[in-house]
């Protein structure tokens, strides 16, 4: 066989370097694509069961079991850019919320521990906590009868209730603001994925985001007092109230039983 | 006897035996990978569930659970206890691989492994020469970094980056053809291997392939290089060869009085030394039999005899 004369050795040096340099900037850069593209999105909301963030990566081996045995396709498992460590379970309310299955096949599947197998009552789930935050877009909250957000809950009157309250704007009507109770809501999504906006005025939220928590040392007074059955500070003089005299064009207010005055408009 | 051609290992075997026979190890692993990533895709692609997860963790026919181990002890170390089925899984994948041996994953299952043969082989054909050596004692290092890692920092940390999973997982699970991390690692992988170092990711930096070698370091399927006698140091075999450190004992042990058997951990049990040997010297064996009454069976023993050069 006739071989071909071979390149001189600096060119080919040349080349081969070259080569090496793109691959190095080629590898550079694709480990860098991993994270770069990381973007701003919904917050990921874990399965039911799912134990404590910060355990979570502890135990989840991003089998993927429990997207298998999801049979709403409701879970997927996290990409690059997903807001989640790639390859472990979550989902989007908006897009596809929770079905709360009796039978939560997806704790079931789970080989690790990831989704706790003591959740046997989906309705004890806390993927998350439905958070109404635009309440400058919510049509309940501008006075309308939405409800579409209660009226879909699967908890409804548990976790999210309708919560009547006075119309400031006309002076007449009444609000009926749906208010959802931290403690009964399991963060399936229903709220979010229904809500008529065109960006979701209700939404689920991961509980460290979604509720406040008091200082281990606060007490609450009224809650206080009725556990003692009287004031804990004894030697309060409860002074009558001194209010303005009413001009006499206008009813006095008038004092309700529980404290307080009946609402009037001047 | 032809011009060595030492950009294709492996010709004079294809030109004497056939494109089969000098392939047929190759192939067999190509259909044994396909084969565990089928089992995968049946249920996805036509509704036929014959396992479901992934390599990190699996369930087949609804029965039987298999874990990577390696999974397992770090979840171990990082605080957590899988569940009965998780742990069943990992003894018992532990327990196939400490029998069968070598680093079967590695050449056998791994999806990794189609692309850094690719890497190696276009390096061949290329003739890339060796710029950056590295120690292989870094997978080690590496594995060791990773196990105190997910201690310290409470989680699975390999998983961050783990290439094995991620790419078994966008294949089943369809990522890797949406531009996710699963494409981007592969390609990382690919550019490694191909432009930085020679079999640089298996070879050489991957914790969950030395993991395996341990585990299977005392198993019994082995390659033997039992008709040493009949080498004729055309090479071949150590350029195609992932671990070419696990040849020279065996294959040039004979003055030192050692065996014939390769007992490296490092060996995949791949078996391209035995496709691409013309002198037909490596045979698979267990590792307490070198192959030697196997060897006199050989129907070229007497065209080796002949040929032999030495």
């Amino acid at each position: 066989m006739e071989r071909r004369q071979s390149p001189p050795i600096n060119r080919r040096a040349l080349l081969s370097g070259a080569f090496r340099a793109a691959c190095g900037a080629g590898l550079v850069a694709a480990l860098l694509a991993v994270p770069a593209r990381q973007r701003a999105q919904a917050v990921p909301l874990r399965p039911p069961g799912a134990i404590d963030d910060a355990d979570f990566l502890s135990a989840c081996v991003r089998c993927g079991l429990c997207v298998r045995d999801c049979p709403y396709d409701t879970l997927k498992l996290a990409e690059s850019g997903d807001g989640q460590p790639v390859g472990t379970p979550f989902f989007t309310a908006r897009t596809v919320p929770c079905e709360m299955c009796e039978d939560i096949p997806c704790v079931v599947a789970c080989p690790t521990g990831a989704l706790d197998k003591t959740l046997t009552d989906i309705n004890q789930a806390h993927m998350g906590i439905a958070v109404l935050v635009g309440q400058e877009t919510c049509l309940n909250f501008l006075g309308l009868r939405c409800d579409v957000c209660y009226r879909v809950c699967p908890r409804i009157d548990v976790a999210i209730t309708l919560e009547r309250h006075h119309n400031e704007r006309t002076g007449k009507h009444a609000l009926f603001i749906p208010t959802v109770h931290t403690d009964k809501c399991t963060g399936c999504g229903k709220c979010e994925k229904a809500c008529v906006l065109d960006e979701a005025a209700i939404k689920v939220l991961p509980p460290a985001l979604a509720v406040g928590v008091l200082g281990a040392h606060y007490r609450l007074g009224w809650e206080e007092k009725d556990k003692a059955g009287k004031s804990l500070i004894d030697g309060i003089i409860d002074l009558p109230d001194r209010m303005p005299e009413a001009p006499a064009t206008m009813p006095a207010p008038e004092r309700l039983p529980g404290g307080g005055f009946k609402e009037f408009k001047p | 006897m032809s011009a060595r051609e030492p950009r294709r290992p492996g010709l004079d075997r294809w030109r004497r035996d056939g494109w089969l026979a000098a392939h047929k190890w190759l192939i067999l692993r190509r259909l044994a990978q396909a084969g565990f990533l089928a089992v995968f895709l049946t249920g996805p692609l036509w509704g036929f569930w014959i396992t479901k997860g992934s390599l990190a963790a699996s369930l087949t026919f609804d029965v039987l659970p298999l874990t990577d181990p390696l999974m397992a002890v770090q979840a171990l170390l990082a605080g957590h206890v899988l569940e009965v089925s998780g742990l069943v899984g990992a003894g018992l994948v532990i327990a196939a691989y400490a029998l069968i041996g070598g680093r079967a994953f590695c050449g056998w299952v791994c999806p990794v492994n189609v692309i850094t043969d690719f890497a190696a082989w276009l390096r061949t054909r290329l003739g890339l020469k060796e710029a950056y050596p590295l120690d292989r004692r870094l997978r080690l290092a590496i594995l060791a970094g990773l196990l105190v890692g997910s201690a310290v920092t409470g989680t699975i940390v390999w998983e961050f980056v783990n290439p094995v999973t991620m790419l078994h997982r966008g294949l089943v699970y369809g990522s890797l053809f949406s531009a996710g991390a699963a494409l981007w690692i592969s390609i990382a992988v690919l550019l490694l291997d191909v432009g930085v170092a020679s079999r640089a990711w298996c070879g050489h930096l991957c914790p969950v392939g030395a993991f395996y070698a341990l585990i299977g370091a005392k198993g019994l399927v082995r390659v033997s290089a039992v008709n040493r006698d009949a080498c004729d140091n055309c090479m071949d075999c150590f350029t195609v060869c992932p671990e070419r450190q696990v040849i020279t004992p065996a294959l040039r042990g004979a003055k030192n009085k050692v065996g014939p058997l390769i007992l490296s951990r490092d060996c995949s049990n791949c078996g391209r030394c035995i496709d691409v040997c013309a002198k037909d010297v490596f045979i698979f064996t267990t590792r307490f039999h070198d192959g030697a009454g196997m060897a006199a069976q050989s129907p070229r023993d007497g065209v080796l005899q002949g040929e032999k050069m030495l």
